[in-house]
């Protein structure tokens, strides 16, 4: 996976945010403020500016791009946790222009994971995006360990996020604006959950090409 | 629906030029999103910046000015601003005495905020922060993300803001701050949703005939659904949820705030009965507020926060303001 490859996979993203723009901003209104779609929307249009203005060389570039772009643009809390985790990733990945091997691309993920507990104290079963990023993290590091090529792989990673975010919807919120409204929380998808699960279908089509 | 704007995209910067050309007494950074008292940063004083999403109008940006804040930050609507406009607003408020952010507990307020106070220290400047958590409607527990910043903001930042402008350093006007908040208490209740310009439609569905307990100022939902009622059961319903969690005593500070989309008289009605409410707990009503202050776009609906007073307090309450939402005594 090479810097054409995490570039493809950043337009992806924002390819399918736009797309789901309105999907994802349903599912923030029944149990948030109704803009989780139009927030990263802004985002990542503005992430694809960034790219396009000083294309990075390296693939950890382009991860450490989105993730301050997000920041600088999106605000609210998806801003600093989608922000840190790309750029957690982005570190991770180093400066190196080699080709990220699944392994590699795992551990990044661990360090995004570790960064958006951190950031939002959150753990999983808590209804946030937590809980798609932590099994399907975990998903593809044991593809990783077993051997499986690249689509393989990442189809484990996209099966395990899409379960997450479908395993929020019986969940009662303990973290984010969900937290407010207690037991009124249960029966919704997590937004946030949803948006990451969207993330790793993005990862998935990109390495079907 | 049918709203004033030119576009859902635009609201926020035509606003900020709207109020750039109202308020000659601020310094508005239409670009930037940033709203300046003009004359900061004044030398020597502790810098006031708040902020948070747009929508709550006239928080943050109509409380900057003499006494209050110096610097608001708006974000897009109910969302927090980024973490550039809050370090632009703190490097342009900082007269050598240090910088207080006022932060409403909402995570992504939080976040952004911690951020720009992470950045700006880097930079050398001292920064502070009080965090705003009066809603008395979410339980302050391991689950969830802690009580909301509600109507208690426009009391931290009138009376830390009166502070500050006595040229008091900032350990002090934390304090006060600080104090003003523990000292605060809110509940909210709404009779129609508010409609995001973006979303097109209203956040959440209520019949005719109920009316939402415990909501915040996002238009999220509340905590529960009630049968509507009339204006005093409805007071009695809000006060005894302060008064459950802080039993009213002393010398009270009392804000009846509408959502956006409630008349005035209404908000008269509801003030009447929460006064004798107050009366009849033994407490003391010396000062109050009724009006529009934190507002939830066009919800329907009020919102009443308490402050249990202190002599300190009041002076500090009754200190000249000029902003273009509060202003007396000058």
């Amino acid at each position: 996976m090479d810097v054409q490859f995490f570039t493809a996979w950043i337009e992806e993203i924002a390819r399918a945010v736009a797309d789901g723009r309105d999907h994802l901003t349903r599912l923030d209104a029944a149990i948030g403020d109704a803009d989780h779609g139009s927030n990263l929307d802004r985002g990542f249009t503005a992430v694809l500016a960034a790219l396009a203005a000083t294309p990075p060389e390296t693939p950890g570039a382009v991860l450490t791009l989105t993730g301050t772009t997000l920041i600088r643009k999106v605000g609210g809390a998806s801003g600093p946790l989608y922000g840190t985790a790309f750029r957690r990733m982005g570190a991770a990945l180093g400066q190196g222009d080699a080709d990220v091997t699944l392994a590699g691309l795992a551990a990044a993920l661990d360090e995004a994971l570790a960064g958006v507990r951190k950031l939002g104290g959150a753990t999983e079963g808590d209804k946030t995006m937590v809980d798609a990023l932590g099994p399907a993290t975990r998903a593809l590091a044991e593809a990783a360990d077993k051997g499986m090529d690249a689509e393989e792989a990442l189809d484990a990673a996209r099966d395990a996020a899409e379960e997450g975010a479908r395993a929020t919807i019986p969940l009662q919120a303990r973290k984010g604006r969900a937290s407010y409204l207690g037991e009124r929380s249960v029966g919704h998808e997590d937004p946030g959950a949803a948006s990451t699960a969207l993330m790793f279908r993005a990862l998935r089509a990109v390495a079907g090409r | 629906m049918k709203k004033l704007i030119n576009s859902a995209d635009s609201v926020v910067t035509d606003a900020l030029a709207g109020m750039a050309e109202a308020h000659p007494s601020l310094r508005v950074d239409v670009d930037n999103k940033i709203i300046y008292r003009r004359s900061a940063p004044v030398a020597g004083k502790v810098g006031l910046v708040s902020g948070g999403g747009s929508g709550h109008e006239p928080l943050h940006g109509g409380f900057v000015g003499h006494g209050m804040l110096d610097a608001a930050c708006p974000g897009e609507i109910f969302t927090s601003p980024v973490p550039d406009q809050v370090i632009e607003a703190t490097k342009g408020v900082d007269g050598g005495a240090g910088v207080l952010h006022i932060v409403k507990n909402y995570t992504g307020d939080v976040l952004n905020f911690e951020m720009a106070a992470e950045l700006c220290a880097e930079e050398g400047i001292e920064v502070a922060v009080v965090l705003v958590n009066d809603d008395v409607a979410v339980k302050d527990s391991l689950y969830t993300a802690g009580r909301r910043g509600t109507g208690a903001t426009v009391f931290v930042e009138k009376i830390a803001g009166a502070l500050a402008e006595t040229g008091a350093p900032l350990a002090e006007v934390v304090r006060v701050g600080t104090e003003v908040n523990a000292r605060s208490r809110s509940f909210g209740v709404a009779l129609s949703p508010g409609t995001v310009p973006a979303a097109g439609k209203p956040n959440f569905d209520l019949a005719d005939d109920e009316i939402e307990l415990g909501i915040g100022i996002h238009g999220e939902p509340g905590r529960t659904r009630a049968p509507a009622a009339p204006a005093r059961e409805i007071a009695r319903i809000a006060m005894d949820a302060v008064h459950a969690d802080m039993p009213l005593t002393g010398d009270v500070l009392v804000m009846v705030n509408g959502m956006g989309g409630t008349p005035l008289i209404e908000l008269y009605v509801v003030f009447a009965e929460v006064a004798a409410y107050v009366r009849d707990k033994g407490a003391t009503l010396t000062r109050s507020l009724v009006g529009n202050y934190v507002t939830s776009l066009d919800m329907q609906g009020f919102s009443v926060t308490v402050c249990a007073l202190t002599d300190e307090l009041t002076r500090l309450w009754d200190a000249p303001v000029e902003t273009p939402g509060l202003r007396w005594g000058r």
